[in-house]
């Protein structure tokens, strides 16, 4: 039974990894860059909806909205002054240095404003647990909330990728830019809408990962990201399908690693297996060796 | 007044001057060639035209607009399509896709399905393999889709980039064919290519480019029989 438990909750924590993965890949697959400040993205979304949500006391669907709200406006914001004027830039090394410069603004921004001291999120779903198999097995709310969102999510923005204009413009501009314009498919504005959902994607995250483990500090974000990153070049950069598998097997090793090996080894664990993997099979589990996917 | 206009414009890449003050101009309904060497400009000059490139200097009207300083991606929907050179189809879309995504600035479905019927006609091939992956169809059939792709946005011009590029000649003689429908319609194409001997033949006037300048103009049949343009371009 312990092992189902660990199985569950693993899949829940590939779920948060995923969602955030998908920023990482839609980013990389369209704009051909790695948003390095992606992590701290979630963690601001943490902050405004623990501001909105415990402090000015407002209900759990106006704080998500509010949080969603600021991380994508956040994402818009940081490309168009960060990332964009870098575009035409002849090395690549500029626009990832930045990032990382982005980042490092991002976690001091919140020090200054929030201070270093963890905070206690308090978790805004309150969904009953859910017992199973004679109330051996009880699954979080949170836990079921997490994955079910999550599936939820890859659906809609797969459907949307497939089937509306704008996702078959992202889609256009992640295989060829030049080709895409002449179509008459505005790139910038493209990029500036993949940055807007992989932000506001990172609101959600920050508030499943902070309800599932509940402190927050202005580093919240920093190795969530770095493992979601992870999590999406596991399962080939640039591939929606990809960042579900790499983010679910992330959080399935990482847990399980951490239960049945030795906790303080789980991130080495999920790291090492990342090395295995690119060994392997260097463009990731669903990576397509020459073109990239959105 | 000339559909196309093309004043005396300069490219630069970087300090080198690729294009050094051309000026010519597009008459509605006719077939215009744009001939020369590898390097001599052509590509540039097209693509300035279709806002993928901005020059120095000079400016470039389309049905009276100036489109100088208009972003490339708004140019498609004032009626002026670009078959770029390489076809650049989207390799991981379908035949199907890469049409729909041709009428991106087309807001009427109806019109959408009308266009895709119009291209499904003149291009059969396309129809038959609407639903395989772009990069799967062989060069001459990703040609075809790259010119569907282009008629899809119903441009009143049409900008074709190399279209014989890598192509038997058999294909080469039918892309050939299907430029001559395509003008027959009533759009308007303007041509750069290196087969000079086919753009002549079914072009209705040319100009000739040589290391980013016009060193020769004129009525397509003239050109094809002037000793100059024979040996340079024509190999005889």
């Amino acid at each position: 039974m312990s092992f189902i438990m660990y199985l569950i909750n693993g899949i829940s924590l590939g779920s948060v990894y995923a969602i955030i993965a998908l920023g990482y890949t839609m980013v990389y697959g369209i704009a051909k860059m790695l948003n390095f400040a992606h992590g701290d993205v979630i963690m601001i979304g943490s902050y405004i909806s623990f501001v909105t949500f415990s402090q000015m006391g407002l209900g759990p669907v106006p704080a998500v909205v509010i949080s969603i709200v600021v991380c994508t406006a956040l994402g818009m914001i940081i490309e168009r002054v960060a990332y964009k004027p870098l575009r035409k830039a002849v090395s690549p090394l500029a626009v990832l240095i930045t990032a990382i410069g982005v980042s490092y603004l991002l976690q001091n921004v919140a020090l200054l404003v929030f201070g270093a001291n963890p905070v206690s999120y308090v978790s805004m779903i309150a969904v009953p647990p859910l017992k199973l198999a004679g109330g051996e097995l009880t699954i979080t709310g949170i836990t079921v909330i997490t994955i079910v969102l999550c599936l939820v999510i890859m659906g809609v923005l797969m459907v949307f990728i497939k089937k509306t204009k704008a996702g078959q413009a992202m889609l256009a501009v992640s295989e060829d830019k030049d080709a895409a314009q002449l179509m008459g498919v505005n790139v910038n504005g493209t990029i500036a809408l993949t940055f807007a959902i992989g932000s506001g994607l990172a609101a959600i995250a920050g508030i499943l990962l902070c309800s599932a483990y509940p402190t927050l500090t202005p580093y919240t974000g920093a190795m969530p990201g770095i493992k979601a990153f992870t999590a999406a070049v596991f399962g080939g950069i640039g591939s929606i399908p990809g960042a579900l598998v790499g983010g679910i097997l992330l959080g399935v090793i990482e847990i399980l690693g951490r239960a049945y090996i030795s906790s303080q080894l789980s991130d080495a664990i999920v790291f090492a297996v990342l090395i295995i993997v690119l060994l392997v099979k260097p463009t990731g589990i669903l990576g397509k060796p020459i073109f990239e996917k959105v | 007044m000339a559909m196309l206009e093309v004043k005396n414009i300069e490219v630069y890449y970087g300090v080198i001057r690729a294009i050094k003050g051309i000026s010519f101009e597009v008459n509605q309904g006719e077939v215009i060639a744009l001939i020369g060497a590898n390097g001599a400009g052509k590509t540039t000059t097209l693509q300035t035209i279709t806002g993928m490139l901005s020059p120095k200097s000079g400016e470039v009207l389309f049905e009276g607009v100036d489109i100088t300083k208009i972003p490339g991606h708004k140019i498609v929907g004032m009626g002026m399509a670009h078959v770029p050179e390489g076809r650049r189809v989207f390799a991981q879309l379908s035949v199907l896709e890469n049409l729909r995504l041709g009428a991106y600035t087309v807001k009427e479905p109806t019109q959408v399905e009308k266009s895709l019927e119009r291209v499904y006609t003149s291009f059969p091939r396309l129809a038959e393999r609407k639903n395989q992956m772009a990069g799967t169809l062989s060069g001459g059939e990703q040609q075809m889709l790259a010119m569907g792709r282009a008629l899809m946005s119903q441009p009143r011009l049409i900008c074709m980039d190399e279209p014989s590029m890598g192509l038997s000649p058999i294909l080469v003689d039918e892309i050939f064919k299907i430029i001559t429908n395509i003008s027959s319609t009533g759009t308007t194409v303007l041509l750069v290519e290196q087969n000079a001997k086919k753009a002549l033949s079914i072009a209705d006037r040319a100009y000739v480019l040589e290391t980013g300048n016009i060193v020769l103009e004129g009525k397509a049949s003239e050109l094809l029989n002037n000793e100059d343009i024979k040996k340079a371009y024509l190999g005889e």
